[in-house]
């Protein structure tokens, strides 16, 4: 298993050599001078030839690449052109914001689909579970920032109960969490009825039935247990996309989050943010996959064995 | 309708020359056509769209784009919805009603040619990982990974905001972005289809190895791309109108769902009818997308229906 873990490690390596190379390039695409943007508009062109050559923007496209690896393994993604910060230390003072969105929503996601997932299967066709599947794909086609702008309408305009957007106090979580925890809800849900659905129909269910057990702790104990394996996955994707995708929903409600962060960078073409918030992004959604690749070993053993 | 022989080999000789006396037998794409004819909500997909596609060919019969869609009118600014204004009027004092129905022209559009891009990179890339094996399939594919490993819409993002934001691009961006997932669904399919007799067969009389992915391998992989395909264009159509909603997508004033959506954001507490609307259409026509996508997959393969 500690081989596993390892290989994987070390696999994810070229991933992000590759998704930042990737990044990078597209990014080197950008028009724009970002010496010229540094020294505004009027700068004399010796002062903005001299900054670019200080920059190291004239060297070849390689070498910039290589000193960009080299300084964002040591924690170095350099300064932002608009606010000369580090941007670096803007993400991690940003990133907790993001983190506890990402995470509340998936909480949301799940408590909403997991259980409707299980009545839907146990009650296949009837009204609840048609409704219950309509629902789950309402949600999935809801654009989610318009839910977002929809509910800020609703329960900040009309009824005036949170705030719409900021982070002030722990109830300018709520809407957030649920703008970004409704779309996964639905994906959840679809998936624990269909693998539910699957798990019911076998041999050890008909046994267990036979055998007399009561019919929730069929489901309970023994049909769960199984059906959720595959659901597990998609908890973990669902967390790795809300961590990395929340852009949108930060716009909204002009969360202090990392995505955000990005596209404000964007608006104000501040290339070297813009180049660490997606580097860290992808960085983080890689990790996150990677644990849950980790975490499926540990939950279906039979995937286990195959590796060890 | 010669592709429908190319299918199937073996049903494909029997149509061509049909035994005497035996039942007379449907191609399969019409069989495919009755299974989802019973499906009601893959119908009322169905139908969604078409009013969508109708609403996109003749926007222009409906409202003028000069004088209407982006003619800017003060005095009628953020009215509700009225007789005279269906749905209300925007910041511009324009038509919103008229802004959705050309709407449909962009959201239509980068959503049938991103995927399309995407098909045809993403299902020719697939196809010859899956077909070559090897070194081969291994250099594709770890390069896909790299892709999947970028939020599709942080990569559209990235993309959009370094080329530039225009409909091309974004077109382009989308289509990117979804490259990896089309070349593995056709990867998949290719790993089942490369080792049946029929590929053997083709081989052992010599046809090239380009004939063979054209003529047997795609045609036998086509139907987890429709299915594919019909979902990708919903999802092309959320990017764009996500992109649009941040700045990224299609500028003003031309009228597109999310850009519409956006420009109605800072009205939202005096002018509900702005925000609204624009995204309603969204929701509508990707669940409309969604129910069609859901039914095909049923209709196409029925082993896989509960």
């Amino acid at each position: 298993m500690h081989r596993f873990i390892l290989k994987r490690l070390l696999l994810l390596i070229p991933v992000l050599l590759g998704v930042s190379l990737l990044v990078f390039a597209i990014m080197s695409f950008t028009p724009g001078d970002p010496a010229q943007l540094i020294l505004g508009e009027n700068a004399p062109p010796e002062a903005v030839a001299e900054l670019r050559e200080e920059m190291g923007l004239n060297d070849p496209f390689l070498l910039r690449y290589a000193r960009f690896v080299g300084n964002a393994a040591t924690g170095d993604l350099g300064q932002s052109y608009t606010s000369g910060r580090d941007v670096f230390d803007e993400i991690f003072s940003r990133f907790p914001n993001t983190l506890i969105l990402a995470a509340l929503g998936v909480v949301i996601a799940v408590i909403i689909g997991i259980p409707i997932g299980i009545i839907s299967a146990t009650r296949q066709y009837s009204m609840i579970d048609s409704g219950s599947m309509f629902f789950a794909l309402l949600g999935v086609s809801m654009p989610n920032f318009w839910l977002g702008l929809m509910m800020i309408l609703l329960f900040s305009v009309n009824l005036g109960w949170v705030p719409s957007g900021g982070y002030s106090s722990w109830s300018s979580l709520i809407m957030p969490a649920i703008t970004l925890g409704t779309g996964s809800a639905a994906i959840i849900t679809r998936m624990t009825r269909s693998s539910m659905l699957e798990v019911i129909r076998q041999d050890y269910i008909r046994t267990a039935r036979a055998k007399g057990v009561a019919e929730n702790v069929v489901i309970n104990r023994h049909a769960l247990k199984n059906a959720l394996i595959p659901v597990i996955t998609v908890i973990g994707l669902q967390f790795g996309m809300l961590l990395g995708g929340a852009v949108l929903t930060e716009t909204v409600f002009s969360w202090p989050g990392v995505g955000r962060m990005m596209v404000d960078a964007i608006r104000q073409k501040d290339a070297p943010t813009v180049l660490g918030t997606v580097v860290f992004l992808a960085t983080t959604f890689s990790l996150v996959n990677l644990l849950v690749d980790l975490l499926y070993g540990f939950v279906d053993p039979r995937i286990k064995s195959q590796y060890a | 309708m010669s592709q429908e022989m190319t299918l199937d080999p073996v049903q494909g000789q029997l149509d061509k020359s049909p035994a005497k006396g035996a039942p007379k037998k449907r191609s399969q794409w019409l069989e495919v056509w009755h299974r989802l004819k019973r499906d009601k909500m893959a119908m009322l997909g169905l139908f969604i769209i078409t009013l969508v596609v109708l609403a996109a060919i003749f926007a222009d019969l409906i409202a003028d784009y000069e004088t209407v869609v982006i003619a800017q009118n003060l005095a009628d600014r953020l009215q509700g919805p009225s007789a005279q204004y269906w749905l209300g009027t925007d910041e511009f004092g324009r038509d919103i009603f008229a802004r959705i129905i050309h709407g449909t022209r962009v959201s239509l559009m980068v959503g049938v040619l991103s995927v399309a891009i995407a098909i045809v990179m993403g299902g020719g890339l697939g196809a010859v990982a899956g077909y070559y094996g090897g070194k081969i399939d291994n250099v594709i594919m770890r390069v896909m990974d790299i892709f999947l490993a970028v939020p599709s819409i942080l990569l559209a993002i990235a993309i959009v905001s370094a080329l530039g934001a225009n409909l091309m691009n974004l077109m382009l961006a989308i289509a990117i972005s979804s490259v990896p997932t089309y070349a593995r669904v056709v990867r998949a399919s290719v790993l089942t289809i490369r080792d049946q007799e029929f590929i053997e067969a083709a081989r052992a009389i010599g046809a090239s190895d380009l004939r063979i992915i054209f003529r047997h391998i795609i045609p036998n992989c086509l139907s987890p791309v429709i299915v594919q395909g019909a979902l990708g264009v919903a999802g092309a159509i959320l990017s764009t109108a996500g992109l649009s909603f941040i700045g990224l997508g299609i500028q003003p004033p031309e009228p597109e769902w999310g850009a519409m959506l956006a420009g109605g954001r800072q009205y939202l507490r005096h002018a509900w009818h702005v925000t609204t609307f624009p995204g309603l259409t969204i929701m509508i026509t990707i669940l409309a997308l969604n129910l069609l996508g859901d039914g095909l997959r049923d209709a196409l393969d029925p082993r896989l229906k509960h």
